[in-house]
């Protein structure tokens, strides 16, 4: 819905709540029926101040994004008791995540100037400790991704300028703690900061920490900022379920530079350090260019001769360059085809992507014209001003990094070899030759600390080759990874392309009844080596590891979503049987392990 | 403004917030006759109820207002 979408107008959220909630969830019904799947999850709100309308706005942004959310709330300022001393409706029930809500109104205890500077960080200790241990506490209870708010500036400074630098201001203070928290994200996986700080100072302070909220309703901020906090809160959650996009696709004339190209003339577009407004759109484009480093993909939808595009882009002071870009469709077709035959071309859904344009007519077709339902649509973006399309694309959270892996880095290049790839695929006549010649590695084993986060942003990212979806948090990964009954395997792929890095995950457990038996719980390959005898060779692996086990008979499952019809008779073709099939098309496959031969014949593996 | 236009702003606000298109509230009407108006929702009411109107309500008075007539009564009082 676009009230929810960024830039909004908080004040009409906040009042509206109650009917935009209404028309969400009829949405929400309606695109059930038509098959969406809509995340179902628990979370909680433990707060140190009121939580409710935090509650009311997390929970319209979740919506917006396909997740169905049921709420706890601590009682106020319970969050720390809560959670040390096992209250029972809390764990009773079990988050998928736990918000911790507290802010500079939950420090005790400032340092005053009677303090030594051995007191202040013995306080600061301190400080952090009541934290730390409760930290340990909910990854001992409920083993589920901890979400914890930082420490906004507090709203005055008894010292004046010196309260940032003396040990004893409480500005010093709030960041020496602040410090002390993003030490222990950095070391700590499933573990991410809201960063109120940040939200505080783009609201303004002074506004943000007004007292009367504080003292009227126990808000630790201003009811109005409520809409863009939970805007924030959301981005994390969505991304930790893997609801980031993948791609971006953008217009050139007015979008990446000043001027239309096909009429001023390449050499006249405004672009680059000697104009003000040449000078913005160089700013932008390097905002775009540095998301290659986070694996988003940039592609180009633009409505031009494919040659006057590509002397926009070849100018020497343009900072992105055609080779950044792994699709360009500058043509006169309407940008919505051209946008759904990108998705298709780079393996991805049109969900996925963000449509990047100034043209008001542009948005509204592609809006209009792109299928998607509630939480799995195109991003369209309010593109209106370009001093602003920094500003909207970064607040927006459509990229929203909660998991990074080294593959990311290299994603733009993967897709690129793929190309080369498709080249070298023409030259040969047989398919197997071409498997051959692409003298293919593979590295398939056990789940290890070093992918955990990979993987499990696989889990949440892979929708074709995907046969049961089941999305897992890092947390998830590892409780499996250590599990005895639990077989896991990552495969890794290189060839002479490159390394794809990690391409496919399995994992499955033996029947708790009879360890003869095994179930293979989730099963998915990333679409970029499709076709490659990769899932040959993982079933090799897997079939090998169950027979060292002494398993019997291996039974998989196949439940369908809007998506993965291309894995739908996936088991039939390594010769399990398919034992049963329900109304909604979820099947029951299973086959022996004893007879079971090798398939791969092309990748070398381990 | 006057009483009726101001009465009838606010009438839109709560209707609103309470999402309940029945409602119609005069001088009177007070947290008692509105089912969802409890301690909670105030806050959202009063918030908008602001913003509608661009102005704030002081502490005293938020925590004092006894029914909606004393409402009318601050907002011609701060338009003023």
């Amino acid at each position: 819905m676009k009230e929810l979408e960024y830039p909004f107008d908080s004040a009409y959220l906040l009042k509206k709540r109650k009917s935009i909630k209404r028309e969400i969830l009829e949405k929400i019904e309606i695109s059930k029926s038509s098959g969406a799947k809509i995340l179902e999850k628990r979370i909680a709100l433990l707060g140190g101040s009121t939580t409710h309308d935090i509650r009311d706005m997390l929970d319209l942004f979740l919506l917006n994004n396909g997740i169905k959310v049921d709420f706890y709330e601590s009682e106020y300022e319970q969050y720390w008791n809560d959670v040390m001393f096992d209250n029972p409706e809390l764990v009773e029930f079990k988050p998928d995540i736990i918000f911790i809500h507290t802010s500079t109104r939950n420090i005790k205890n400032f340092p005053t100037m009677r303090d030594s500077r051995e007191s202040v960080d013995a306080l600061l200790t301190e400080q952090f400790a009541h934290f730390e241990v409760f930290w340990q506490k909910i990854v001992e209870t409920y083993k589920c991704p901890i979400i914890q708010n930082n420490f906004e500036q507090p709203f005055y400074r008894l010292l004046g300028n010196r309260d940032v630098w003396d040990y004893r201001g409480k500005v010093n203070f709030v960041s020496r703690l602040n410090q002390k928290f993003y030490d222990y994200a950095e070391n700590h996986e499933n573990f991410f900061i809201n960063d109120i700080n940040y939200m505080a100072s783009c609201y303004g302070l002074q506004k943000w920490a007004d007292p009367f909220y504080w003292h009227m309703y126990k808000y630790a901020m201003c009811v109005d900022a409520i809409p863009e906090f939970a805007y924030n809160l959301a981005n994390i959650i969505k991304s930790v379920y893997g609801k980031n996009k993948k791609a971006v696709i953008c217009d050139l004339d007015n979008t990446l530079w000043g001027g239309i190209v096909g009429d001023d003339g390449a050499e006249n577009i405004e672009i680059g350090q000697e104009t003000s407004v040449g000078q913005l759109y160089s700013e932008f484009q390097n905002y775009l260019k540095a998301h290659k480093d986070l694996g988003v993909l940039l592609t180009v939808d633009s409505k031009n001769d494919e040659e006057n595009a590509l002397a926009g882009l070849n100018r020497p002071d343009s900072v992105l360059k055609p080779d950044d870009f792994i699709v360009i469709k500058a043509n006169w077709n309407p940008k919505d085809r051209n946008l759904l035959e990108t998705a298709t071309e780079l393996n991805i859904g049109s969900d996925a992507m963000v449509f990047i344009d100034d043209n008001p007519a542009e948005r509204e077709i592609v809006r209009a014209q792109i299928p998607g339902v509630i939480g799995a649509k195109v991003a369209v973006p309010e593109m209106t001003a370009p001093e602003r399309y920094i500003n909207i694309l970064d607040r927006s959270g459509f990229f929203e990094i909660t998991q990074f892996s080294s593959d990311d880095l290299s994603r733009n290049e993967m897709y690129k070899a793929n190309a080369e790839r498709a080249k070298q695929q023409a030259s040969f006549s047989d398919y197997g030759e071409y498997l051959l010649s692409l003298e293919m590695k593979a590295e398939i084993k056990p789940f290890v600390p070093i992918y955990m986060s990979r993987i499990a942003q696989l889990t949440n990212k892979s929708n074709q080759f995907n046969l049961t979806t089941l999305r897992c948090t890092q947390a998830d990964i590892e409780r499996v990874a250590s599990d005895k009954n639990y077989i896991t395997l990552y495969g890794k792929l290189e060839d002479k392309f490159g390394d794809n890095g990690v391409v496919s995950v399995v994992f499955g457990h033996a029947d708790e009844k009879d360890n003869t038996v095994f179930h293979i719980d989730l099963w998915l390959m990333s679409c970029r080596v499709l076709k490659r005898d990769m899932e040959q060779a993982m079933m090799d692996s897997l079939m090998i590891e169950c027979k060292s086990r002494g398993i019997k008979t291996v039974k998989g499952y196949y439940y369908p979503t809007a998506k993965n019809k291309m894995v739908k008779e996936f088991f039939s073709q390594f010769d399990f049987e398919k034992m049963s099939e329900d109304e909604t098309g979820n099947t029951i496959w299973e086959r022996t392990v004893e007879d079971y031969q090798n398939l791969n014949r092309y990748i070398k593996v381990n | 403004m006057t009483r009726e236009e101001v009465l009838e702003k606010l009438n839109e606000v709560f209707r609103d917030v309470f999402d309940d298109d029945d409602i119609t509230v005069t001088d009177a009407t007070t947290a008692n006759e509105i089912e969802d108006w409890d301690s909670l929702s105030h806050i959202n009411l009063i918030v908008s109820i602001e913003n509608e109107f661009g102005m704030k309500f002081s502490m005293g008075e938020t925590t004092h207002l006894k029914n909606v007539g004393e409402m009318v009564d601050i907002i011609i009082e701060r338009a003023k």
